[in-house]
């Protein structure tokens, strides 16, 4: 309360005016379904988990919907960032850190001690015995979660920008790709005894699909079927990417398929504000996430020499080596600080300090891609809103204020710089004939 | 060399910035307003909490220091032009070698009765923007009967009911014409304009004109009188009917002065080793079609660039070419390239667009004789600068300017065009049969405009 006037100027505290009986009655909806997400936590045995679960999700869902509906049925069509600097949640303020810290705990249960979340898994069971054919365990808990946070979320996303069809038909991708390749595909390969397979996920960010263990594996125990999937994850990572990438920038990943992309965009659309603009966060943020693959790229060599070498190399350090990475980077960065902070650092961070594909994705995006954000002639007038919602913490304006196209090899391509440029100066776009000068000065 | 610049503004900013970029000599730069140089076009996203204030910066902190650009936070009480000294209101004074004049605009105020009461304001300086948040209490303390009253149909007005509007408070915006802007915007946009006003629930009066405010026991406002003798309760006046050159403490200094600081083509005043740029300066014979003093985010900057050549040694004539500006009038995006008058001259003929729903629009005006394109108008929908700035220059006709409408398409990919609909309805009304030859590309674009190079160096 006694800072955020400086920041912001607001003194007038105009947040809580005119939030409808309707938007609470909403709320309170989602209130119930997290409380039965809770009381299910805190028990070791399920009441019906059938009936738990039902109940749940339903009031979840339906209170977020109606929340969503009930927030821009109101309003005319157009870019409403209203009171997003005043607001405690999006803010760092009292709601934000409390969703922080609750999400941070549910990541430090899922991914060491999974038995603390108690009776949640089991009222998990009928929907995961229905689609999967097996017993619930955290991991299908926490898909479900996820699934139904970008369903739900981009469902509101797409309301909040139901003027922008870029925004609309880029949210229905990112719902589509979760639902379907992160969610039900996988459930439904265990479902046919085979293996739980990402067809989105490729090296360098699913590591371990051209490591040698899996490779082996997947030949070995699925004939056909797993010289299948090497080959498309191999497909994926040498060809698909950088020849996507050339066409339209790293964006066709990063902002239309991939689910980080999509938990970002969608539920963490209200904490794009809070990422680090300054010149240091992007010295660090090249360091980081370079080190990184470089890391994977050397641990995946040294893991096909030592299985070349039948372990000579490695010995029995070779395990060591992708649990290590496993829990820095995997469960560390990307789940804890990746979205467990999102109320606190942004909500791109993995993506930004910590993502080996989108490492990979910006040295070609930089490059060697026809994308580029274009800025029209000189009609920028520095207001400051493109860095601002830039989630990927690029200071647009320090390029658009000065008639430069952008380049640059974190740009997830989002597009919501061009949505909320209140002069029309921004476009994402593509294009071949200049390409080496993409980022040119204008005289 | 010394340089020291009056103003921290656009224009004073880019001219420090491109004075570095060619020489090492001193600059300093002086602001009462703020330490930190800002854009001023968007203090209104600061009130309306889509920015803080910081994000509005021009340039992150270090980058004065790294350019060796000295900033002193003072106003300077006067300017002796025989010394080539600056007073400061701290008492210190300044030696320049060179000085630039970018010290802005100050809200006009016509001698209304009850304008100094508080809670009766313009919107130009952060100052302003800090009394509108002082004053938003008081309005938000009225509760039922919260009301502010916006005086003068400008951008700022519009601006000021914006923001009144994202927090709730009812409006009441008298606006002096028949229509919104009217003495710029052609009466589709205006009217458009106007529709787009009242769907937000704003209370627009048109040919309305403050006649009075009355104040209380406390001095703050407490209603408004209009000409027609309507009363509206209200606990805020903004008063957005222009501004003015800031040139008050010049008045003795001896450099000549009209509205604003007189200037040739090169930006020099009256006196040697003084320019003027930005909204204070007052061009002695601007080009044709263009007004003496343009009070525009883009004519300072493109001053404060110019002014910068000049004063490193390549005397340079402000020539700012193709007009454009822009503007959002709540959602609606305002563009326009070239010459788009209010009321259209006999030599040119217009083609107007307009979208079923009413908040897109495009107008394309030509002449009658040749049909050379002279400028572009749009509502809701984004033009390229550059290519529409081309046909312009190239005097391009309206039927190759159809044919390649794509070209200038700049609205977000997937968005919907709407370039065969304006076709047809050329087409319709000129019974000719014009077809689109392009699609939206970059490329095509990239051809397109190199080409312009290509022309114009042979």
């Amino acid at each position: 309360m006694n800072n955020q006037p400086l920041e912001s100027i607001s003194i007038a505290q105009p947040h809580p005016v005119n939030t409808s009986l309707r938007q609470k009655m909403a709320l309170a909806l989602v209130a119930v379904g997290l409380l039965f997400v809770l009381v299910t936590w805190a028990s070791r045995q399920v009441w019906n988990p059938l009936l738990s679960l039902t109940g749940s999700l339903v009031t979840l869902s339906v209170g977020t919907l109606w929340y969503a509906f009930e927030t821009y049925k109101g309003s005319l069509p157009g870019i409403k960032n209203n009171g997003v600097m005043f607001r405690s949640l999006s803010n760092r303020g009292v709601w934000g850190w409390m969703v922080g810290v609750f999400i941070t705990a549910f990541y430090v249960c899922l991914y060491w001690f999974p038995k603390m979340l108690g009776g949640l898994v089991q009222m998990f069971d009928p929907l995961s015995m229905f689609i999967r054919g097996r017993a619930a365990d955290q991991w299908f808990v926490y898909g479900t979660f996820y699934t139904l946070a970008v369903l739900l979320l981009g469902v509101k996303f797409m309301l909040k920008y139901r003027h922008n069809r870029y925004q609309q038909i880029r949210t229905i991708s990112v719902m589509f790709f979760q639902l379907g390749f992160s969610f039900l595909i996988p459930a439904w390969m265990l479902l046919m005894n085979q293996p739980e397979f990402y067809f989105t996920y490729f090296w360098p960010l699913k590591y371990d699909y051209l490591f040698p263990n899996t490779v082996n594996w997947l030949t070995n125990s699925y004939a056909h079927l797993g010289v299948f999937l090497v080959f498309w994850g191999a497909v994926m990572s040498f060809i698909a990417v950088p020849v996507l990438t050339y066409f339209f920038g790293k964006r066709w990943y990063c902002s239309w398929v991939c689910g980080c992309g999509a938990l970002a965009e969608t539920a963490g659309d209200s904490f794009r504000t809070l990422s680090d603009k300054s010149l240091s966060a992007w010295k660090l943020e090249r360091w980081l996430i370079h080190s990184v693959l470089v890391f994977i790229i050397i641990t995946t060599i040294l893991l096909w020499a030592n299985s070349w070498k039948q372990g000579a190399i490695l010995g029995e350090y070779s395990m060591g080596f992708s649990k290590t990475y496993g829990f820095l980077i995997g469960s560390m960065f990307s789940g804890v600080i990746g979205t467990g902070f999102y109320p606190i650092f942004g909500n791109r961070v993995w993506c930004r300090f910590g993502c080996p594909q989108a490492a990979l994705l910006g040295i070609f995006q930089k490059f060697f891609s026809r994308f580029r954000i274009t800025t029209n002639g000189g009609q920028c007038i520095s207001c400051g809103n493109c860095s601002t919602y830039c989630e990927m913490g690029i200071d647009v304006k320090s390029y658009a204020q000065r008639g430069q196209d952008i380049v640059r090899a974190s740009c997830v391509g989002c597009g919501i710089c061009s949505a909320v440029c209140p002069r029309g100066v921004l476009r994402l776009e593509n294009g071949s004939v200049d390409l080496m000068d993409r980022a040119k000065y204008p005289e | 060399m010394k340089i020291v610049i009056i103003g921290n503004g656009i224009a004073g900013t880019n001219a420090a910035r491109f004075i570095r970029k060619r020489t090492d000599h001193q600059i300093i730069m002086i602001s009462e307003e703020s330490w930190q140089p800002y854009s001023r076009t968007a203090l209104m996203y600061v009130y309306m909490g889509h920015l803080k204030l910081k994000d509005t910066h021009l340039y992150e902190d270090w980058f004065w220091e790294k350019n060796c650009l000295e900033r002193i936070q003072s106003r300077v009480n006067r300017v002796d032009i025989h010394k080539k000294q600056l007073q400061l209101q701290d008492g210190k004074t300044l030696e320049y070698d060179k000085l630039i004049i970018a010290c802005g605009s100050r809200p006009n105020k016509f001698g209304w009765p009850g304008q100094s009461l508080k809670g009766v304001q313009g919107l130009y300086h952060l100052q302003d923007l800090e009394s509108m948040e002082g004053s938003t209490l008081d309005i938000l303390a009225a509760g039922k009967n919260a009301r502010a009253v916006i005086v003068g149909g400008g951008l700022i007005g519009i601006e000021m009911a914006e923001m009144f509007h994202s927090r709730h408070i009812p409006v009441t915006f008298l606006v002096r014409e028949n229509s919104f802007w009217n003495q710029v915007l052609p009466p589709e946009e205006s009217d458009m304009i106007n529709r787009h006003i009242r769907e937000h629930g704003i209370d627009l009066r048109l040919n309305t004109e403050l006649k009075e405010i009355t104040g209380d026991a406390a001095g703050k406002v407490s209603e408004v009188y209009t000409n027609h003798g309507d009363r509206i309760a209200c606990q805020f006046a903004g008063l957005t009917v222009g501004v003015s050159p800031n040139i008050e403490f010049l008045k003795e200094s001896g450099i000549k002065l009209n509205r604003g600081v007189l200037v040739n083509e090169w930006l020099e005043t009256s006196e040697k080793d003084i320019y003027a740029i930005g909204d204070c300066a007052e061009l002695q014979q601007p080009d044709s079609g263009r007004r003496a003093i343009e009070a525009v985010w883009y004519t300072g900057r493109m001053m404060g660039q110019t002014v910068a050549q000049t004063i490193c040694g390549v005397k340079t004539a402000y020539k700012p070419g193709i007009w454009f500006n822009s503007a959002k009038f709540f959602d609606i995006e305002y563009q326009v390239y070239g010459d788009v008058p209010a009321v259209l001259p006999a030599h040119l003929e217009t083609l107007y667009w307009e979208h079923p729903e009413g908040r897109k629009s495009v107008r394309i005006n030509f002449e009658k004789n040749g049909g050379a394109v002279t400028g572009f108008n749009l509502m809701g929908v984004r033009y390229r600068q550059e290519v529409c700035e081309k046909w312009i220059k190239e005097r391009t006709p309206i039927s190759q300017v159809l044919e390649n409408l794509s070209l200038a398409n700049f609205d977000p990919e997937f968005f919907r065009q709407y370039e065969s609909e304006i076709l047809d309805q050329y087409n319709r009304q000129n019974n000719t049969n014009i077809r689109l030859s392009s699609k939206r590309s970059r490329n095509q674009v990239s051809r397109f405009l190199s080409n312009l190079g290509q022309q114009s160096n042979a």
